[in-house]
């Protein structure tokens, strides 16, 4: 059913008001930079403020259907509309999303990195604001294929002209990796457009992913079902990254700015795992299920990858960098089970990871900035020199390794339990295997956060540092980071807050893939 | 019985002053005050406990309808339902309506009628057979859904039994003494604040783990209790042993996690439910039923009992974590966290005893990972320097023991001997706090000695603990440890007689160790600098206190011929008949041995023996001195005891070292040159072609051809412009021209 | 038939008036000479209108006249411009349209 009134614009202004801001500051002159800076912390808190109206107004009863949904003509030659809509699963990564970014633009206040241009950055800022917000809402593949792709250049400008010293080889890495990615998605979309029936048997031709979902892949054999999920599984798992296509994702992080980082981290990828639970499973739940045991494969071989990455780095970024690799192997590992239990856990992971990571890359950019270096033997004895970041250091290293009270423990734990009992008529012993192996990546976590733990914010400060007086965390780092820190403990003590949502359209979905594969 | 119901108060005040001194105390309060608020809440608590302890001894006594097992089924639902929502209450009479009502119902349903309310015959029938004592259902009160995921609900509550009170007390205690005897011992510490904030989260993480409701929470308490450990080891972190010692103690249980994890898995996999309630019903229900599953289960938790409570072969962290401050050693290092192992196996004892087929067997996993860590603990403290070490090894030793009892199906002892040896242990680790608080922040015994006539109170209160812990007659470890040897030799339906041999070498290795500990410390001549002085007050009463423990808590588990004589038996085995979950155990056929006066002798005199042979060793300076120096073999074995059986040269050296190294080292190196590589490979290959097809197909052959049109343009225009002469008549005979030819052809065409 | 005859002349005198005006130097000989082209036309239009026994063609002429007498006002005109200004008439002397 579709809204009225003005709940059928909320979705739109959340997505666009980051965007009209914007242009508004397009148009203002650059030496009025105060003004600039506050108009683009005016829209995307405008937005984020619809997007608390959208908490409120949200029907929590029926957190399984489709919420403000509009549904208007768009590009009618081919079939795509103008479709956007919000369910359970989307209410809270839009939510990350929004409250993303003007932390970001707050973080980066009087901090722009060099070469400065205060107002560039924040419009690049606010026009990934719009395509990350856009992703998570849309309902029609290619309306969602265009905000996926805006999403790429602005970060491509960010790392490429605020980014560290290798900056062009990271964000041209990184713009063509995605983009290849894209491009394998988009030949699957277009061939689901083709190749999708309804029941009846006629040819759909469309792009609402609502139909999509209904038709289930009905129409298309197996064979080519396959072949399809591998182009969305590759498209999706550059963007998570899993294991063999993750490499774009150290440099990009290394040389990305902070709230480049922060934002990459926290939403960027979230679209590959969104789009594995929204598109890739959903659509074709038959190749899911033969594709979910290479996919579980992947998923535990990056945890453990991941985590030895991790023990090799000399860079506090680039562990942080590797340590997302292992984290989204538990998201994925969640989803190859198929079940709802394991999609629900793979949601909270990317809402917790996204938390998580998001504040350790803050951290390590502020200490970037005043200690012009993240080499980790460098640094040490943090706790003596800022002893409250060396706290919240400390704090989400914890949270990061998944200590229960923590909102990590909630992306890890289900995660692995999943794995007992995976659905859909997987390998109970394969997955059992999977199980204990991610176990054991706990523990590799645990070792790598903690030594990096131990090498910077234990011990004495380096003799390099000992005498410079170091600000301690700074007013802007606060407004920042506070909420993070809240969202961390606040969905370790309460997990419900997520799962409660999650859970009815995960159970849908795996319903629906329980059903097609005893149907057939 | 409302304490018993509300028990989840307990946790959370220990909880909000955490927050309190974490967050007011430095501004507000002011750091020099801090542990008012730490001692107040730990206070209180400890009320708590005490009430709630004598709740669940009238609930024992005088079993209200709703408490024995098949009656309470139907209460509650309704009990709790009202209070705290109608998803809980429904669980929990479903669950009790099928197990308990089906099975023990009939079994059992005889013996109330009977032995209810005649306490005194409780001792004497119980033993050799069955449970003479009413089937006591605990109080579960589970207040909320804490989340639900996919259909499966996790609760949040509270399991109170008498295993929980028993925990509470000991941990509110000691925590109490603890926080009131680190005023003193800690004071004008740099981060008193921090100190004292984590004395509370453990506290409240401690407490949160001891009444779990189900293994979730079990897992969340454990993981808590261990973060706090790893925060109070490297207390003083500018030092780096410290931080090594604290890494070290949370990996190793990081690494027993695994277990825990999978173990709990498995667990839920095939009960299909957290709660350790339905659990233990389940299995005490049918026995045998789902062996393997439990086996598994059992060795997966094992592994982390191994981590926790300092099991062989993941036992070397603990010694390391005598790094933190003592006060925190007697605590969270001997008398709380590291029995969490030995209390999740008793709160889960119905999974362990049908796994490792605890009753039908004389040997096991669990028994011998028990007496080998007892054996190789108690070895590895005469090797020891360090006095808080000797005592480390001293407790992995005595928690083996724990372990190790529990493997031969002595619940009672087991827990008993948790009980007794938290006091003593304590009073151990304070005393040698005291010491070092004495003789300038030392623990070496070598730099101590003949401190007995400094420090008197320590010293009186230190014997007492050691001869408890030696298990000397009447003290408390004596009745604990008789108890447990009986129950090696017992077993179930039969004894376990290596690990008789294990338990009675350790007694002798016990009192012998520990003997050597007060003779190096309080007696000779002083070896240190400076002027050693007793502690003031507020130590050595927490120690007292502790000491009085040591020496009268063993009156808590008496065996009946024991107080025969005074007519006292009705207080015999009260740890038995209060602690025990006979609701769960009744249905394994779990048996207790009757007293034994033979085995007490045997227990007595070895530990006799051992302060004997050592008394004689130091004191009157005989046996074979110099014996390492002299006997290679000697030599041998004591370099491999010093050297704690090379275990941290192999996890450190070869274990770690191999996966921070070469492992991470290579997998780093294959993702920069292999993935990374052939990404950079299809990059710079696209690149190369690229230019090749830059430079001949783009600029030689497609821009070529528009080049090629541009000059042609160019090159016709140049001689066309010679055409526009500007002369008039020039433009007339073109046009001209033109027409004729045009006109020719058209005439030709047509 | 006498068609042909007119024609030829026509032709004739249409070919002189070309002839003129490509060779001829003097710009007053030139616009002699399209008076004549003119009139080789006039006299087509007035043949082919009696062929027809159709008005037209010798209205045709009328017009054509009136408008060569305007033509040739005006081109006389500006070759008395050209010869004040540049002191010739001589077509070859102008060359201000080239390119």
């Amino acid at each position: 059913m579709e809204a009225t009134g003005f709940d059928a614009w909320v979705l739109t202004l959340a997505v666009f008001l980051p965007l009209v801001g914007a242009l508004i500051m397009m148009v203002v002159p650059k030496a009025y930079e105060l003004e600039v800076k506050l108009i683009g912390l005016g829209s995307s808190l405008a937005a984020l403020a619809v997007g608390i109206y959208i908490l409120f107004q949200f029907d929590y009863g029926s957190s399984s259907e489709l919420q403000f949904v509009v549904d208007k003509g768009w590009i009618d030659i081919i079939n795509s509309r103008y479709i956007i809509g919000l369910d359970g699963l989307s209410l809270p990564l839009l939510l990350l999303s929004l409250l993303v970014v003007p932390l970001c633009l707050v973080y980066s206040w009087n901090h722009v990195p060099s070469p400065g241009n205060p107002k560039a950055f924040f419009i690049l800022l606010l026009i990934l604001s719009t395509g990350m917000n856009g992703s998570f809402i849309s309902q029609d593949m290619i309306l969602f294929f265009v905000f996926f792709e805006i999403v790429l250049l602005p970060m491509y400008f960010l790392i490429g002209v605020w980014g560290g010293e290798e900056r062009r080889y990271a964000s041209l890495k990184f713009f063509l990796y995605t983009l290849f990615g894209s491009a394998l998605m988009i030949i699957s979309f277009l061939a689901l457009f083709f190749l999708s029936k309804d029941a009846a048997g006629n040819p759909l031709q469309t792009f609402d992913m609502r139909l999509l979902t209904d038709a289930a892949g009905s129409g298309i054999v197996k064979t080519t079902q396959v072949w399809i999920f591998a182009g969305l599984f590759i498209g999706f798992g550059i963007k998570v990254p899993m294991f063999p296509f993750h490499t774009w994702l150290p440099d990009a992080h290394t040389q990305a700015p902070t709230v480049g980082s922060v934002i990459l981290a926290a939403v960027l990828l979230k679209l590959g795992t969104y789009g594995f639970i929204r598109i890739a499973i959903p659509f074709l739940p038959e190749a899911a299920v033969a594709w979910a045991p290479w996919i579980g494969l992947l998923a535990v071989i990056g945890i453990i990858y991941g985590a030895l990455g991790c023990l090799a780095q000399k860079d506090m970024k680039r562990l942080i960098a590797f340590s997302s690799v292992a984290h989204m192997g538990f998201v994925m590992l969640g989803i190859a089970t198929l079940t709802d239990f394991g999609l629900n856990a793979a949601v909270f992971g990317m809402v917790a990871h996204g938390l998580i990571t998001g504040m350790l890359f803050f951290v390590a950019g502020s200490i970037k900035e005043r200690y012009h270096t993240l080499e980790i033997s460098r640094l040490g004895g943090l706790l003596k020199s800022v002893p409250r970041m060396g706290w919240i250091l400390g704090f989400a290293t914890m949270a990061s390794l998944g200590l229960p009270g923590l909102a990590g423990f909630w992306g890890e734990f289900p995660a692995i339990l999943s794995a007992y009992n995976p659905g859909a008529g997987l390998s109970e012993e394969l997955f059992r295997t999977y199980m204990v192996i991610a176990a054991i990546g706990t523990v590799l976590a645990a070792g790598y956060l903690l030594w990096l733990y131990q090498r910077t914010a234990f011990g004495e400060p380096t003799e390099e540092f000992a005498d410079h007086a170091i600000p301690d965390v700074s007013r802007n780092e606060w407004i920042a980071w506070v909420p993070f820190l809240i969202g961390i403990v606040l969905f370790g003590v309460w997990p419900n807050l997520i799962f409660n949502l999650t859970d009815g359209v995960v159970s849908s979905i795996t319903a629906n893939v329980e059903a097609v594969v005893a149907g057939r | 019985m409302w304490m018993l119901e509300n028990a989840f108060l307990i946790p959370l005040i220990p909880a909000l002053s955490f927050a309190v001194i974490l967050f007011f105390g430095k501004r507000v309060i002011g750091s020099g005050r801090v542990h008012l608020i730490g001692i107040t809440a730990v206070s209180l608590i400890w009320v708590l406990s005490l009430v709630a302890a004598f709740q669940w001894t009238q609930r024992v006594e005088h079993p209200s309808s709703d408490a024995i097992a098949q009656i309470s089924v139907d209460d509650h639902g309704d009990d709790h339902g009202d209070d705290h929502g109608d998803d809980h209450g429904d669980d929990h009479g479903d669950d009790h309506g099928d197990d308990h009502g089906d099975d023990h119902g009939d079994d059992h349903g005889d013996d109330h009628g009977d032995d209810h309310g005649k306490a005194a015959m409780h001792s004497e029938s119980g033993h050799g057979g069955g449970h003479g004592s009413a089937l006591i259902s605990p109080v579960v009160t589970s207040y909320s859904k804490w989340w639900s995921n996919g259909g499966v609900d996790f609760a949040i509550g509270t399991h109170v039994d008498g295993l929980t009170v028993l925990l509470l007390v000991v941990v509110a205690s000691i925590s109490l003494l603890v926080h009131i005897y680190s005023t003193e011992y800690v004071k004008g510490d740099r981060r008193y604040v921090h100190y004292y904030a984590f004395l509370s989260l453990f506290t409240a993480a401690m407490l949160f783990f001891v009444m779990a409701q189900n293994i979730v929470q079990l897992i969340v308490g454990w993981e808590l209790v261990g973060v706090c450990s790893f925060g109070l080891i490297g207390h003083w972190w500018e030092e780096k042993p410290n931080t090594d010692a604290a890494l070290k103690a949370f990996l190793t249980n990081r690494v027993g996690d695994i277990g825990l994890l999978v173990g709990m898995i498995v667990l839920w996999g095939t009960f299909g439910t957290f709660s350790i309630d339905a659990i233990n019903t389940a299995i005490s229900a049918s026995p045998g039923t789902q062996h393997f599953a439990l086996l598994v289960a059992a060795c997966c938790l094992m592994a982390a009992v191994a981590s926790k409570s300092g099991q062989f072969p993941l036992h070397t962290w603990l010694p390391d974590a005598m790094a933190g401050p003592t006060p925190v050693s007697a605590l969270i290092h001997a008398a709380t966290m590291v029995v969490a192992g030995v209390y999740m196996i008793a709160r889960l004892y119905p999974v362990f005893y049908d796994g490792f087929s605890i009753g039908t067997s004389s040997i096991n996993l669990m028994a011998f990972i028990g007496g080998f860590t007892a054996l190789m603990g108690a070895g590895l403290a005469f090797a020891q320097w360090d006095i808080k070490k000797v005592l480390a090894y001293s407790t992995v030793s005595q928690l083996g023991y724990m372990v190790m009892a529990l493997g031969v199906g002595a619940w009672t002892a087991a827990i008993f001997h948790l009980f007794t040896h938290a006091f003593f242990k304590a009073c151990l680790f304070l005393g040698a706090g005291s010491v070092s608080h004495a003789a300038h922040h030392t623990f070496d015994m070598r730099k101590m000695g003949g401190l007995k006539k400094f420090m008197p109170h320590t010293y009186w209160t230190f014997v007492i603990a050691t001869l408890a812990l030696s298990g000397i007659f009447p003290f408390a470890g004596f009745w604990s440890k008789d108890e447990i040897l009986l129950g090696a030799k017992v077993g179930q339906q039969s004894g376990y007689p290596l690990m008789l041999i294990f338990g009675c070498a350790v007694a002798f290795m016990t009192a012998a160790y520990m003997t050597r500990v007060v003779w190096y410390t309080f007696h000779g001549e002083y070896r240190g600098h400076g002027h050693p002085h007793e502690s003031p007050k507020v130590m050595t009463v927490p120690l007292w206190i502790l000491a009085g423990m040591a020496l009268v808590g063993g009156a808590f588990n008496l065996p009946g011929p024991v107080l025969k004589p005074f007519g006292l038996e009705g207080l015999a085995h009260r740890v038995q008949t209060y602690a025990e979950p006979s609701v769960y155990l009744s249905g394994l056929g779990l048996s207790h041995p009757d007293p034994s006066l033979s085995m007490a002798l045997i227990g007595l005199g070895l530990a006799l023996s051992g302060i004997i042979v050592t008394y004689l060793y130091f004191w009157r300076n005989m046996g074979p001195k110099g014996l390492t120096e002299r006997n290679k073999y000697a030599k041998a074995g004591y370099t491999f005891l010093e050297n704690k059986y090379y275990l941290d040269y192999l996890y450190n050296d070869i274990i770690v070292a191999s996966i921070k190294k070469p492992i991470a080292n290579s997998a780093n190196w294959f993702n920069q040159n292999v993935l990374d590589k052939a990404v950079n490979t299809a990059g710079e290959s696209a690149r190369d072609s690229g230019r090749w097809i830059y430079k001949w197909i783009d600029q030689g052959a497609i821009d070529g051809s528009v080049n090629a049109a541009a000059r042609g343009a160019d090159t016709s225009g140049e001689g066309l412009r010679t055409i526009q002469s500007g002369k008039v008549q020039n433009y007339g005979q073109l046009l001209f021209g033109a027409a004729a030819v045009l006109a020719i052809v058209f005439v030709i065409v047509i | 038939m006498l068609l042909n005859q007119f024609l030829i002349l026509g032709a004739v005198l249409f070919c002189i008036g070309v002839y003129g005006v490509l060779a001829r130097k003097n710009a007053v000989m030139v616009l002699m000479s399209i008076e004549l082209m003119l009139n080789a036309v006039n006299i087509n239009m007035v043949v082919f209108g009696v062929q027809h026994e159709v008005v037209s063609g010798q209205v045709f002429a009328l017009f054509i006249i009136a408008v060569a007498a305007a033509e040739v006002g005006v081109g006389l005109a500006i070759v008395l411009l050209l010869y004040r200004n540049q002191t010739s008439i001589d077509v070859e002397d102008f060359d201000l349209m080239k390119g």
